[in-house]
């Protein structure tokens, strides 16, 4: 009897196998919306991650054949949620590409000035949200606080603060408002102390440093593969982003810096969208010193039918490159719509950034990531 | 321990240095809470809200042409406009409106396409309802507009 259980027993008891399987989400809160990760552990050891993802699918390129190009419009604003502007922008320049018209030169700075508030909008989610996760609560509320101004120049402009449609295919659909201006200036204004503030209150921090550097690092060469694009590629040192890059939208006329850091870990990523923000803000600087009167539609037919053809026009989002492709078989209807998502295509490198670590990195690490994942479900 | 630091143990001053701080973020220009139902955000004039159907304010007549412009534009394809030809006149005149805002993502597309200003999105933002058929709207409700219930405080 004795002998017997003695052949039965596995080379490793209880005890040595330390080797365990944890679910971490779908409604985790450090996992930014309904990721789930299934997390191979040893002990506080990372050994391996799977993302399961689609709990936030809603079909939305499909969605896309079954609508015009205007109605397609405003289902972009629902993917990346947090940046709304910015899929709109893309969206519009793919078929204004497709259609090959070009907005007129007020609503491209128009549009220069409403991404880039977007593009703070979004980056002060992410710092926020990336800070509590960390564990420190204040950012949070400063970073609400001041997004709070930026939405509220969306819904004077527009009339929606998050999925505000702002944009056209062809150009802009409101004229700005009365004190448009104004309120950039101030804007503009308030901010820059404001992130001397968000600094101030990490980026010395001892636990913050501790916490966020070498953690998640992923070189340039890393970043090259996955097709990891936006601040992770650059704080990897890669100097590369779409608005100088091939620029749209007129951003060629726009005196700017792209922030590039070296090491590619966590603390670096952090440090390029601070710079990023305070660059977005020289670049609203520029363009609202230099609106230009004039139309703010081109002339975009009533009823819009491309001819048969594709296009794929990519920008730079707050989180990488965002591409749209659209296909016109010379319908009113797309035959396809396919986005790249920058998202999508960041978390694939969760895995690369987390293995070897321990279980707490990883919610800095995907923190880091600035996934949403309304885009990455799609 | 000097007579300075026992004066300022004794009457904790440092307490009140940091309640200074706290009681400083009191002012009224620091306050951003806002007290919902008795106070009353004041959003955007642009703000795309409830959806409206504007009479004529002089003889109280709709302004709709029952086009179908709206219907068409909408990617929801939640808006059903009824019609007749009125036999004297010679024209369409509208009969009835639906609107399923259960449906609408306020994208603004349908106030786009009205050629004569007739369909508007306002600012009535209060839209709940207890049940679903509550959020389909005929003609009346849209004419008359959301009368949510107010709080007095």
């Amino acid at each position: 009897m004795k002998a017997a259980s003695e052949a039965s027993m596995p080379d490793s008891t209880f005890l040595d196998s330390t080797e365990l399987v944890l679910n971490m989400g779908p409604q985790h809160p450090s996992t930014h919306g309904v990721l789930r990760v299934i997390l191979k552990l040893d002990g506080e050891k990372i050994l391996g991650t799977d993302c399961v993802i689609g709990y936030l699918h809603r079909g939305v390129e499909k969605i896309a054949e079954n609508r015009t190009y205007a109605q397609f419009n405003p289902y972009v604003d629902r993917m990346d949620y947090v940046a709304a502007v910015s899929n709109g922008l893309g969206y519009c320049l793919a078929v204004e590409k497709l259609l090959n018209i070009e907005a007129p030169p007020r609503a491209q700075v128009v549009r220069v000035i409403l991404t880039e508030l977007n593009r703070i909008a979004s980056h002060l989610v992410w710092l926020g949200t990336h800070a509590l996760d960390i564990g420190a609560i204040t950012p949070v509320f400063y970073c609400f606080r001041e997004r709070e101004e930026a939405l509220n120049i969306f819904e004077k402009y527009c009339g929606a603060r998050l999925t505000t449609h702002a944009f056209r295919i062809g150009g802009l659909q409101y004229e700005t408002y009365d004190g448009f201006e104004r309120d950039v200036k101030a804007f503009c204004d308030m901010f820059p102390p404001k992130v001397d503030e968000y600094e101030a209150l990490l980026t010395g921090n001892r636990i913050w440093l501790g916490r966020l550097t070498n953690v998640g690092v992923l070189t340039a060469d890393e970043c090259k593969e996955y097709g990891v694009t936006g601040p992770l590629l650059r704080a990897a040192g890669v100097k590369w982003d779409l608005r100088k890059a091939q620029p749209y939208s007129g951003y060629d006329k726009y005196d700017f810096e792209i922030p590039t850091r070296q090491n590619g870990d966590t603390f670096d990523r952090y440090i390029v969208r601070m710079q990023e923000m305070r660059q977005s803000v020289r670049i609203i600087r520029q363009a609202v010193e230099s609106i230009p009167e004039g139309p703010i539609m081109g002339k975009v037919p009533k009823v819009i039918k491309p001819a048969v053809g594709e296009a794929y026009v990519s920008i730079e989002a707050p989180k990488g490159e965002l591409g749209y492709y659209v296909v016109s078989d010379g319908s009113t209807q797309p035959y396809r719509v396919r986005v790249r998502p920058p998202s999508f295509v960041n978390l694939q490198a969760l895995d690369r950034m987390v293995r070897g670590a321990l279980v707490a990195d990883i919610c800095a690490v995907i923190g880091t990531l600035d996934i949403v994942l309304g885009e990455v479900d799609r | 321990m000097s007579l300075g630091r026992l004066f300022k143990k004794i009457f904790l001053v440092d307490l009140f240095q940091g309640l200074s701080v706290t009681f400083g973020y009191q002012k009224p220009k620091y306050i951003c809470t806002e007290q919902y139902p008795a106070e009353r955000p004041q959003v955007a004039e642009r703000y795309r809200g409830a959806p409206r159907l504007n009479n004529n304010p002089e003889n109280d007549e709709t302004l709709c042409i029952a086009c179908n412009l709206c219907a068409l534009a909408c990617p929801e394809n939640l808006i059903v406009v009824g019609s007749e030809r009125n036999e004297q006149t010679r024209r369409k005149e509208l009969t009835t409106f639906t609107y399923d805002l259960s449906r609408c993502m306020f994208c603004g597309l349908c106030e786009d396409a009205c050629p004569v200003d007739a369909l508007e999105l306002t600012q009535d933002f209060e839209l709940a309802s207890y049940t679903r058929e509550g959020l389909i709207w005929d003609r009346q409700m849209l004419e008359e507009g959301p009368r949510p219930t107010q709080y007095k405080c």
